[in-house]
């Protein structure tokens, strides 16, 4: 999916768990997260824990969709 | 490790006053069994039917299938840790009820349970229209959630194959078989010459219906680890999954892991199957490389020339399958992994999520998105009104006469990844 | 029995008008055989009948696709064959692209059966084996004799319904489809057998080349964050509550696009998971959990970034065919792009 709609030149933040996965199929900017069924939380943390987890992950992807790559990279 | 197989042919089930095994007929006393498992409250209410061969029969959604068996000699008893006391099992004898499951249903968990076709087209894709069947459609209580629901469910078909393995304590067998493994120097003494080979088995660990236990542990928490074939052959891991239907190993596919059955075949012959290394498909990548790590490292500690790795399952677990071979392959270890496909509905899609060139030996249990029309049985055991929202079904895919349409998905061990049929798929 | 109809499609040079100066020949249909197809008439015997021959320049197909496919398909349509074959074309690049694309267009459009003949290294068979069934053949026309023979059995198999057996045993090129099939011995025999012919160094076939994943470029990166509008696309399966779509759980045949104007954040109470690939119960909690909606209106509300796209589209990933997802994300983007939004968080489970 991430390739379609790179194709078209919109930069595509790719949000996964699996890294491996997503370099394997081709994604350019990938954004890791937490786990396969909370990519963007963490059910054991406080609410207000878990929102700022998440604020950092997108955080991450705003600041990878402002940068310039020029091969498949890795936001850690 | 030394293990015999005293196996009693059971070629009919039938309900009864008594309870026993007498010729090859299993004999059921259905109250003793509802008794059973309604001593669960997380269980509101429980039928019990029977589901032979070439009946006009469907069962769905089903959970999980389990071979009762029973512990006559040795260490332990059967589904130990979870039924019997945490002892070592895989020594001594135990007795099996061979043809006999015990097959477990009732209202829908997740999205993933399945479907077994005792006749028809669909019935030559299940191991389970072969077997004759024992099949607990369990109701669960009010207000309990899925998780306890799913406990409830796994601890009946544990139990109630529990009771019948009991019945075949003092039968004397059809047949025996044994096997053996030796500690690790002694085998390779003993072996001297033969490659040496281990089975890496992949087990399904990623939360609701999708766990598996060894020992009673769930395999999410466990770093993987050894351990012999025969503690597998007496239910040291027991599944507390089913979902997809088509690529989940059931309890029974443990109890009878073919990997394990086809390697000892070869066994001081062509190989020194030396034993087992489990390993689990975690949800977090720091995981995943972990465990992959540690089979490979395992694999080098041990010495061995080659691997059979099966997978369980499919999406991000194919990259705990390409890890695990790629880093086994990298210490200069032959491998050999068993896996199966989505390659879409026409065959045309990329098969796997994952891929990398060392796997250059793979073996497919068959492209799990074909469409299969099963056609009307005569009989539903559990409840077909779900057939459209298990994985492989979709909306509109059941006719008035009764004949559904669903992907190979969606039928219990279709595409099985220990390689427990003989489908495969092939480039056309 | 009535005879089977066929119609054939060749090219300038075979039907003898001409060679590369004739190569902008403009399509022509000709009453009954032409050129190859007196073999191929040969080999059919009485079982069919080449009722008309239409006759393309391999330039002017290649230069004027549109128009030349479906000045042919009307043509073809006038015939109503049982049959359509094109070729074969051996190692003719353009002629081989013509053949692929007019066999495929014909049975996709016209829902005629089409076969094309090729040599494995045409450029045709790579773009079009998967459409249509392409018949192996030597790379020039010295292979005449074998090529029509083998054609002719393949599409009198094909009009007579019969079972079509693999590709070594039939003479067509693998088309890259995959197909299950039940063979003698079971999945962890043949492992083990595998195994062991590996460990001696022996030859063994794989069940399942790996594939390789074509590659996309990087797109440039968003220059203003503050303007920029941003959506969300996910493939993990979240949904408004009870799925008003009927979203499948696994091998999703279709993706949803759904209004979250109103939502500052996502709960339990509007949404939810469709996935049937994890536990869905963190997500049913909290479906910000997969697609981060409450975060990126807080975003949106310090000008970290323009706007949030109104819409979100979602699929589930679990088990559905790379073809399927392509579709969708095709159209997705299709539709993101007429909508204004400048960049897109896709996020998976």
């Amino acid at each position: 999916m991430v390739k379609e709609i790179e194709k078209t030149g919109m930069p595509v933040a790719h949000l996964c768990t699996i890294v491996p996965i997503s370099k394997t199929v081709g994604a350019n900017r990938i954004i890791p997260t937490i786990a396969i069924p909370y990519p963007l939380g963490n059910p054991s943390l406080t609410e207000k824990e878990e929102k700022d987890l998440r604020r950092g992950i997108v955080e991450n992807a705003i600041k990878a969709l402002e940068t310039e790559i020029t091969e498949q990279t890795v936001f850690q | 490790m030394k293990l015999e197989l005293g196996n009693i042919e059971i070629t009919d089930i039938q309900f009864s006053n008594e309870s026993r095994v007498k010729g090859s007929t299993l004999y059921v006393n259905k109250k003793e069994i509802e008794n059973l498992i309604l001593e669960d409250e997380h269980i509101k209410e429980v039928k019990i039917d029977i589901a032979k061969p070439g009946e006009s029969t469907r069962i769905t959604p089903v959970k999980d299938v389990v071979e009762p068996r029973v512990k006559v000699s040795g260490d332990g008893g059967v589904f130990p840790g979870v039924i019997s006391k945490d002892e070592t099992v895989g020594t001594g004898r135990t007795n099996v009820l061979k043809g006999a499951a015990v097959v477990t249903t009732g209202k829908i968990v997740g999205f993933q349970e399945g479907i077994i076709d005792m006749s028809g087209k669909g019935a030559q894709y299940t191991p389970f229209s072969q077997t004759y069947n024992l099949v607990l459609s369990c109701e669960k209580a009010d207000d309990i959630k899925a998780h306890t629901y799913e406990r409830a469910v796994r601890m009946a078909g544990l139990k109630t194959a529990t009771y019948l393995g009991e019945l075949a304590r003092d039968i004397e067998p059809d047949n025996i078989e044994s096997y053996e493994t030796l500690p690790l120097m002694k085998s390779k003494e003993e072996f001297k010459g033969l490659p040496s080979v281990a089975y890496v088995q992949m087990l399904q660990s990623q939360g609701l219906l999708h766990d598996t236990y060894v020992y009673g542990v769930d395999a999410k928490q466990i770093i993987p680890t050894l351990i012999y074939p025969t503690e597998i052959m007496d239910g040291a891991i027991i599944s507390g999954n089913c979902v997809s239907a088509c690529d989940k190993n059931t309890t029974y596919h443990h109890q009878n892991n073919c990997v394990v059955h086809d390697l000892y075949k070869r066994h001081g012959k062509d190989i020194n199957f030396i034993g087992v290394i489990i390993t689990n498909e975690n949800v977090y990548l720091a995981d995943k490389e972990r465990a992959s790590n540690w089979t490979a490292k395992l694999a080098d500690f041990l010495g061995v020339d080659g691997v059979v790795v099966s997978q369980e399952g499919f999406g991000n677990p194919d990259t705990d399958l390409i890890m695990n071979c790629k880093k086994i392959e990298e210490k200069g270890i032959d491998t050999v992994i068993i896996t199966d496909e989505y390659a879409g509905r026409d065959g045309a899609s990329q098969s796997l999520a994952d891929a990398d060139e060392k796997a250059n030996a793979v073996i497919t249990g068959g492209n799990a998105n074909e469409l299969i029309t099963l056609p009307p049985m005569d009989k539903i055991i559990g409840h077909i009104d779900y057939v459209n929202k298990i994985a492989g079904g979709f909306e509109g895919n059941m006719t008035e006469d009764g004949s559904i349409t669903v992907e190979l998905q969606a039928i219990i061990g279709a595409t099985n990844e220990l390689g427990f049929n003989k489908l495969t798929a092939r480039e056309y | 029995m009535s005879k089977y109809k066929i119609v054939h499609y060749i090219n300038q040079f075979y039907a003898g008008i001409g060679g590369e100066d004739m190569a902008n020949y403009e399509p022509e249909k000709r009453e009954g055989f032409v050129g190859p197809g007196q073999a191929f008439q040969g080999n059919l015997k009485s079982e069919a009948e080449i009722t008309a021959t239409i006759i393309c320049g391999d330039s002017y197909y290649n230069e004027n696709m549109e128009e030349a496919k479906n000045k042919i398909l009307s043509m073809v349509k006038e015939e109503n064959p049982d049959l359509f074959i094109a070729g074969p074309a051996f190692n003719a690049g353009r002629y081989g692209m013509a053949c692929g694309d007019i066999a495929s267009y014909v049975e996709k459009e016209l829902g005629i059966k089409s076969i094309t003949g090729m040599y494995i290294e045409n450029p045709g068979v790579d773009s079009y084996k998967k459409n249509i069934y392409i018949i192996e053949t030597k790379n020039s026309a010295a292979g005449m004799r074998k090529a029509v023979k083998s054609m002719s059995a393949f599409g009198l198999k094909l009009l007579n319904n019969e079972e079509i057996l693999s590709p070594s045993e039939e003479g067509y090129i693998k088309r890259g489809l995959r197909k299950n099939i039940f063979v003698e011995k079971r999945g962890s025999e043949r492992a083990v057998d595998m195994l062991i012919k590996k460990l001696k160094k022996e030859e063994f076939t794989t069940e399942f080349p790996m594939p390789e994943f074509d590659r996309v470029p990087p797109s440039p990166a968003i220059k203003d964050m503050s303007k920029a509008k941003i959506a969300i696309v996910t493939s993990g399966g979240i949904v408004p509550i009870n799925n008003p779509d009927h979203i499948e759980a696994s091998s999703a045949s279709k993706y949803g696009k759904y209004d979250i104007s109103r939502f500052k954040n996502l709960t339990c109470e509007d949404h939810e998971t469709a996935h049937g690939g994890y536990d869905p119960s963190y997500a049913n909690e909290d479906a910000d959990r997969v697609i981060p909606i409450d975060v990126l209106r807080d975003m949106e509300k310090s000008n970290r970034i323009g706007k949030l796209h109104n819409y979100f589209y979602t699929t589930t990933g679990n088990g559905t065919a790379v073809a399927n997802a392509k579709a969708f994300a095709a159209e997705i983007a299709q539709e993101l792009i007429s909508d204004g939004v400048d960049a897109v968080i896709l996020t998976s489970t």
